[in-house]
């Protein structure tokens, strides 16, 4: 690619980008507003990242909606992530994580598709939560129920996780430190009625999975890293690799060439081994407290993409401190047999006292459950 | 194109200020009917360094986990009969309070019945626990939370005057931690009443362990960063603790006997003087290697684990009764054969798993022995090593002493003592080399 290329190419998505403004401007936003870290504000309106107009939940510009390979599994909620820099800042590649300039903030929104009168829909299609021909990017408040966006701001210091839940007459998201728990019935597609608790976790909480340095306490972004960016997303301009749109707009330098970038399987792409698939799927589920550094060392088990050692994943490894945990089993995993395996037991599980991950979910993610047990089943060998 | 763009956001950001901005309507939090538990969920966030968050009087429903990540901070409840946290409605989190926070004290209060461990602190340095009662209601059950008391990864921590019941792991669990001291504490109806872990540098004493499935216990764990060691057991009243396993199957407390008072397993340099231990059924002493437990293979088991219990010092304490009905049928059927119907193991029932490879000319190196220096003490080598073979109850193998280990000292329990405090850690984490 030279040079000229991307100069156009940014130079149109700039006339594009004026354009929208310009034709939608008796509803245009105000600019992203940081706020310090001490000042935080109630309403989630007031920082300008995603605002209401019309039925819509519209990024400000500049606020780059993104996607995962791999997401984390929560509850069935989907999830409407975003990114935004301040003005002439950009993250710093890095492989395994980027180096986000200060005033980043990303939001995630949760929310579920609405159903018939007050149920909610489990899907795994996207489809219907946008605007017509917004996809991706601009949600239809007619068709979703939007529950919390929680911010991650980039501080001098660290990262700050900033909670925000949406009331019930979807018109605002309040601060709320202290979490929060809705109930739910979640209707599949045969019609099943699944009643749960959906519960917004507390800021603490929050940092007890972002901080995946836990002796640091310093929370960092999960999601947002190259393995898990690098794929093609459908933005309005056109379908594009995420990390080379960032870069064309400015939110990313240091790229490397993109052959030579990680990229995590998504875990429902049955066109990718089932090694890829679970491991991309325990990386982001579980890598965030099972690696050195993470809350879960104790454990000794490790499921971080990284990982190399077989029996730190759990091959014959009898528990440390799994509790009720071990479901009378007696290893983490034992090769070919999901039914005797301590990690497949937790992950099937929904009680609290031996889930996992411990927070983030009252239900059990089926498709999740069903990937590991097949990777289990593979393994070849035995503990004995 | 950088520059461009600049341009470009600099022009969006012109005019689209320029339209004015529109904002959803404002809703108000509920700020008149915050409960208990949000209180304390925002007390616990919130918190700065020095803070005292009080828990009143009264017993409080809590559905959700508790957690604190801010250093420095108290929770002082006013007495552990008196301020009661109660999980029976929890429905979230895998414990009661996580507590992630250097300089940290907790006291006089009660964590009943949740779903996971009651109390845990992961990380952390200058620890207090102090007069903190945590019990499952409902009595020894399976269904159980697994920790009541639970520091793990800690450095210098003091667990005092509490209280644990209920366990279905370990009422007062001190895991892969430094310089530790728990004393004054009662165990009572868990599987393992007060456990050490992989953990260097335990003081144990003052406590009474009771009605559990083992009173104390001392283990090591394969696979984890830290080998534990010097651990030092005395002045406890260690009696009954006969109760029947209710731990989960696969978890390692799972396979200790019913009857057992205290467990060795895997651990070096402990010392058991000036105890009180009496009536525990399978034997009021046990010494075992990882290998009995009954979990080693090389395929669950890192290359350079040690399953040895090595440095076992035994010496002044009581024993009374015990030995009288062995759990497990192999050693119901031992006890049969050997001290007939109405006999009893010995006080110390030892696995006789030795490391030949640290062998020289047919014994170990001194430091390395199983020392018994008890009067009127038996022991009981099942020699599980050679296919229980040579089944002895020849003490005169024993019958050595070893050098005593250091006090632990923690600078904040005995500000008289701190310029020793350096040189007590220096020993003991040159102690295992």
């Amino acid at each position: 690619m030279n040079k000229w290329k991307y100069l156009v190419g940014s130079f149109l998505l700039l006339i594009a980008t004026l354009m929208v403004t310009l034709s939608g401007c008796e509803k245009a936003q105000a600019p992203v507003q940081l706020f310090a870290e001490d000042a935080i504000p109630e309403r989630l309106s007031d920082w300008n990242l995603v605002n209401i107009i019309d039925n819509g939940l519209i990024p400000n510009a500049g606020v780059l909606p993104y996607d995962l390979n791999t997401g984390l599994f929560t509850d069935y909620a989907h999830k409407l992530r975003t990114v935004w820099m301040p003005a002439g800042t950009s993250a710093e590649y890095g492989e395994e994580q980027f180096e986000y300039p200060v005033g980043t903030v990303l939001t995630k929104t949760f929310y579920y598709p609405r159903g018939e009168g007050d149920t909610v829909l489990r899907t795994n299609s996207f489809t219907r939560d946008y605007l017509e021909g917004r996809s991706g990017e601009a949600l239809d408040m007619r068709a979703v129920r939007l529950i919390e966006t929680r911010l991650l701001v980039k501080r001098q210091r660290g990262w700050q996780a900033i909670p925000y839940i949406w009331n019930a007459a979807q018109t605002e998201a309040v601060y709320e430190i202290a979490g929060d728990t809705t109930h739910f019935k979640l209707v599949n597609d045969s019609g099943d009625v699944s009643e749960f608790t959906y519960v917004v976790p507390d800021a603490n909480q929050c940092a007890g999975c972002h901080a995946d340095n836990f002796t640091g306490k310093k929370i960092s972004p999960l999601g947002p890293r190259a393995r898990h960016l690098n794929r093609d997303f459908t933005y309005l301009s056109g379908t594009e690799n995420q990390l080379s749109h960032w870069q064309k707009v400015g939110y990313l330098k240091g790229l490397p060439a993109l052959i030579s970038l990680p990229s995590q399987a998504s875990y429902a792409d049955t066109s990718k081994s089932l090694e890829d698939r679970a491991r991309a799927y325990l990386d982001i589920n579980c890598g965030h407290c099972h690696n050195p550094a993470g809350a879960a060392d104790t454990s000794g088990l490790m499921l971080h993409h990284s990982e190399t050692d077989w029996r730190k994943m759990g091959l014959c490894k009898p528990p440390v401190a799994a509790g009720t945990g071990s479901g009378g089993r007696v290893f983490a995993i034992v090769p070919g047999e999901p039914d005797h395996s301590i990690l497949n037991f937790r992950v099937e599980s929904s009680d609290p006292g031996a889930m996992m991950p411990e927070l983030g979910r009252s239900l059990v993610h089926e498709e999740g459950v069903s990937l590991l047990r097949q990777w289990v089943a593979a393994m070849s060998g035995s503990c004995s | 194109m950088k520059t461009l763009s600049y341009i470009g956001v600099a022009l969006t950001l012109l005019l689209v200020s320029a339209c004015g901005e529109k904002k959803a309507p404002q809703t108000n939090p509920a700020t008149n009917d915050v409960d208990f538990q949000k209180k304390l969920l925002r007390q616990l966030i919130a918190a700065k360094p020095g803070d005292v968050i009080v828990v009143p009087e009264g017993e409080f429903q809590i559905d959700r986990s508790l957690s604190l990540n801010v250093d420095d901070v108290t929770i002082r409840g006013m007495g552990m009969d008196k301020s009661i946290l109660s999980f029976k409605s929890q429905i979230q989190g895998a414990e009661g309070l996580l507590v992630n926070a250097n300089d940290f004290t907790i006291e006089n209060l009660a964590i009943e019945d949740t779903v996971g461990d009651a109390l845990k602190i992961n990380e952390g340095q200058n620890i207090i626990i102090r007069n903190v009662r945590v019990e499952w209601t409902n009595g020894p059950s399976t269904e159980n939370g697994a920790y009541g008391i639970y520091p793990v990864q800690t450095r210098n921590t003091l667990v005092e005057g509490s209280v644990a019941i209920g366990s279905s792991d370990a009422g007062i669990y001190v895991g892969q931690s430094r310089n530790v001291i728990v004393r004054n504490n009662r165990a009572e109806f868990n599987v393992a009443g007060i456990e050490i872990e992989n953990t260097i540098g335990a003081d144990v004493y003052g406590n009474v362990a009771t009605n559990n499935t083992g009173g104390i216990l001392v283990f090591n764990m394969p696979n984890l960063p830290q080998p534990g060691h010097s651990t030092r057991i005395y002045d406890n009243d260690i009696f009954k603790n006969n109760v029947k396993n209710f731990g989960h199957e696969g978890t390692p407390v799972a396979a200790v006997p019913a009857g057992s008072g205290i467990v060795i397993n895997s651990n070096d340099q402990v010392e058991i003087f000036d105890n009180k231990i009496a009536d525990n059924d399978t034997a009021n002493i046990i010494v075992s290697s990882y290998f009995t437990a009954g979990y080693y293979s090389d395929k669950s088991t890192q290359a350079d684990f040690d399953p040895y219990p090595e440095g076992i010092y035994i010496y002044n304490n009581h024993f009374a009764g015990g030995g009288s009905s062995p759990d497990h049928l192999e050693l119901k059927a031992l006890k049969l054969a050997r001290f007939g119907l109405g006999g009893s193991l010995p006080d110390v029932l030892w696995d006789g798993v030795v490391d030949t490879k640290k062998m020289f000319e047919g014994a170990l190196p001194d430091h390395l022995r199983l020392c018994i220096d008890n009067t009127d003490v038996g022991i009981l080598n099942i020699d599980f090593q050679n296919n229980y073979q040579n089944i002895s109850t020849d003490i005169s193998a024993h019958q050595c002493r070893l050098k005593k280990l250091p006090e632990v000292v923690l600078k904040f329990d005995r500000p008289d003592v701190e310029k020793s405090v350096g040189d007590h850690l220096a020993v003991l984490e040159g102690g295992n080399e």
